[in-house]
């Protein structure tokens, strides 16, 4: 449906887009995910037509868009600060874009009735922004996006204004109405949870570039890169050299259990991940394991975050485990995992 | 314990205005002394007689108020307004482009034009009034330009276009100023939200940008309206004998005439005028 093609596009001497392809499916949710600053931002302004890429080609349902104003493309952007009208009430903010369509005043005045009930905001039709809460201008925001019918929605980090609890609301409200009115939805995120519990596929950026475009779970279990398994989600890397069988070299620890994702020629560079939650704490006699002792314990609630200094590792370990931990700060610990649960991949250049 | 607690916002809110008075006290004080009460002592000698040879004499009368609806005087204030207007008018159609453009400029742009446009601010006002003469006279800068393209000459000098050219040209700064500081203070996505809706570049501007900048279309047509009504230094050098301006009718009624007293009505009939359009502003600020 969204085809971004080759799109380059740099700011002086910053490489804001780098050779960017992408392709969205109708009817998607679509995540661009990245650190701020990667570029992200500037393809959705691409797309919606408030900037012009230096190189590529971006096409809606083979249409070329990049020729066309951004008054003319059927694309909705919401943006990150909502840009809602400060002098006009909600009802007339939401109207604005179809009387730019010279639809008939009944046909609007019945939209605007409508796309406000399915936000929930009928009850505050006559107010302005400015007597509104965060969560209601953002829905306000989104009924002044989808009331046009849009083929595509664009959202520029949709959720980073709003307080936790406020949030994790509009998220299930955010994928309920993408299934009701059924646009492609493309949003902009540098939160990596929001892109996991939203999106149906990620493409994760980095400088510039996408690293890697998967489903959630994949993006979550196997990174094809150094960079994709250490932004999404916590991750604990060791560096070392393929072994040509299950797992990697390192030079403090010896041999490292782990699965590598692709063939891996042995002696070359490669990295291995592990997640906290995949890592079991055995006691200090176990047979197996990196020693180290307890650094720090966190308690979540249903998950406890317990740290673990390993002489010879940089960064401390980290240990997710059921509940309340049952090692307290100074407990002498082995960290062990089993090699299915640990993905190993390529260090490139 | 109770009235402890009680008694404590009460003194620091006392301690507050008190703070108020002292740091407000010297403007004030100043503006009474040499602002209200000669106001005040001027205003009130509008009810009285003038002396034969000059000053006031205290009998109470009506006649300065009967003179001032005179078609004479009327049509004296009627042209004020009417060239003020015209300048506020002409003023806002210039400088609102103006303002647009130099708050969408680079930041170091920004500053460089913003004192380019107070920069005439820095020379002499008589100078600069007397610069128009040379510019408007018959064989002056502007005709002999014009003679070059086989154009002209234009009589203009001492005609109502003259103090209206003049009236622009010294009050055009305090429109693009407030009007800057509007439009610079407008979140440039609005626009692109205006856009993205569907709405044409004009149709941002009549829809978003203009409503949302009317405070500052406000108060920049007040700021070149109010000196513009009462100017007498302008008309006196650009209008020549023929036009006479409000500001021109009081100097006289009170340096020449010397009638203080309808001086001081006309003074009067002047103040109404700009408190009534000042109320106006403020009304419609507050609405917009």
């Amino acid at each position: 449906m969204l085809r971004i093609d080759g799109v380059s596009r740099r700011f002086g001497d910053v490489i804001a887009l780098d050779d960017v392809s992408l392709e969205i499916g109708q009817g998607e949710f679509f995540a661009l995910l990245g650190p701020s600053g990667c570029g992200k931002t500037t393809l959705l302004r691409i797309v919606a037509g408030f900037e012009t890429p230096d190189a590529g080609k971006v096409t809606l349902d083979g249409e070329d868009l990049l020729s066309r104003p951004p008054n003319r493309r059927p694309i909705s952007l919401m943006f990150q600060s909502y840009a809602l009208f400060p002098h006009m009430t909600v009802a007339k903010n939401v109207a604005y874009g179809l009387e730019r369509e010279r639809l008939p005043r009944q046909e609007i005045k019945q939209r605007v009735g409508e796309v406000l009930e399915t936000v929930g905001l009928s009850a505050h039709a006559v107010r302005k922004p400015a007597q509104l809460s965060g969560g209601q201008r953002q829905r306000v925001a989104l009924a002044r996006s989808i009331v046009k019918r849009p083929r595509l929605l664009l959202l520029d980090e949709p959720l980073s204004a709003l307080d936790k609890k406020v949030r994790a609301d509009m998220q299930l409200e955010l994928k309920r109405l993408q299934s009701e009115v059924g646009i492609t939805f493309v949003v902009v995120t540098h939160d990596q949870e929001e892109a996991m519990s939203l999106a149906d596929r990620i493409a994760v950026f980095d400088s510039g570039s996408v690293r890697q475009v998967d489903e959630p779970i994949s993006l979550y279990e196997r990174p094809r890169s150094p960079f994709v398994a250490d932004f999404v989600g916590a991750n604990n890397l060791f560096s070392g050299t393929a072994s040509g069988l299950d797992g990697i070299r390192s030079e403090q620890f010896g041999m490292l259990p782990g699965t590598p994702l692709t063939e891996l020629t042995a002696g070359r560079q490669a990295l291995l991940a592990v997640r906290p939650e995949k890592i079991e704490l055995a006691d200090e006699n176990a047979t197996r394991g990196l020693a180290g002792s307890v650094l720090d314990v966190s308690f979540y609630g249903g998950v406890s975050h317990v740290s673990v200094d390993v002489p010879g590792h940089a960064k401390p370990v980290l240990v997710a485990v059921q509940g309340a931990a049952a090692v307290r700060q100074g407990t002498k610990v082995k960290v062990r995992w089993e090699a299915r649960d640990a993905v190993v991949m390529a260090v490139d250049q | 314990m109770k009235s402890e607690v009680k008694a404590r916002p009460v003194n620091r809110s006392r301690g507050r205005r008190l703070g108020a008075f002292v740091f407000l006290s010297p403007g004030l004080a100043y503006l009474v002394v040499f602002m209200l009460v000669p106001l005040a002592l001027l205003l009130s000698t509008t009810v009285f007689r003038r002396g034969r040879f000059g000053g006031v004499v205290y009998e109470f009368t009506a006649e300065n108020f009967e003179r001032l609806v005179d078609p004479l005087y009327l049509g004296v204030l009627v042209d004020s307004l009417k060239i003020a207007t015209l300048t506020t008018l002409i003023a806002l159609l210039i400088g609102y482009p103006t303002a647009y453009v130099i708050a969408r400029l680079p930041r170091k742009w920004k500053t460089i034009a913003l004192v380019a446009i107070v920069l005439p601010f820095w020379t002499n006002f008589l100078i600069r009034v007397y610069a128009w003469i040379m510019l408007l006279s018959g064989p002056g800068l502007v005709n002999s330009a014009l003679k070059v393209f086989g154009l002209g000459p234009l009589e203009v000098l001492y005609t109502e276009g003259a103090i209206v050219t003049g009236l622009l040209y010294s009050y055009l700064p305090l429109m693009v100023l407030p009007l800057y500081a509007a439009i610079d203070r407008l979140d440039p996505q609005l626009r692109e939200a205006s856009s993205n809706l569907g709405a044409s570049a004009f149709t941002t501007f009549r829809k978003v940008t203009l409503p949302l900048t009317m405070p500052g279309v406000l108060t920049g047509s007040l700021f070149v309206f109010v000196p513009s009504f009462g100017n007498f230094v302008i008309p006196e050098m650009l209008g020549g004998s023929k036009s006479i301006m409000v500001g021109n009718l009081i100097r006289d009624q009170f340096l020449k005439a010397r009638d203080w007293p309808f001086g001081a009505t006309l003074a009067l009939a002047l103040i109404v005028v700009l408190v009534v359009l000042l109320v106006a502003q403020s009304w419609v600020a507050r609405r917009a």
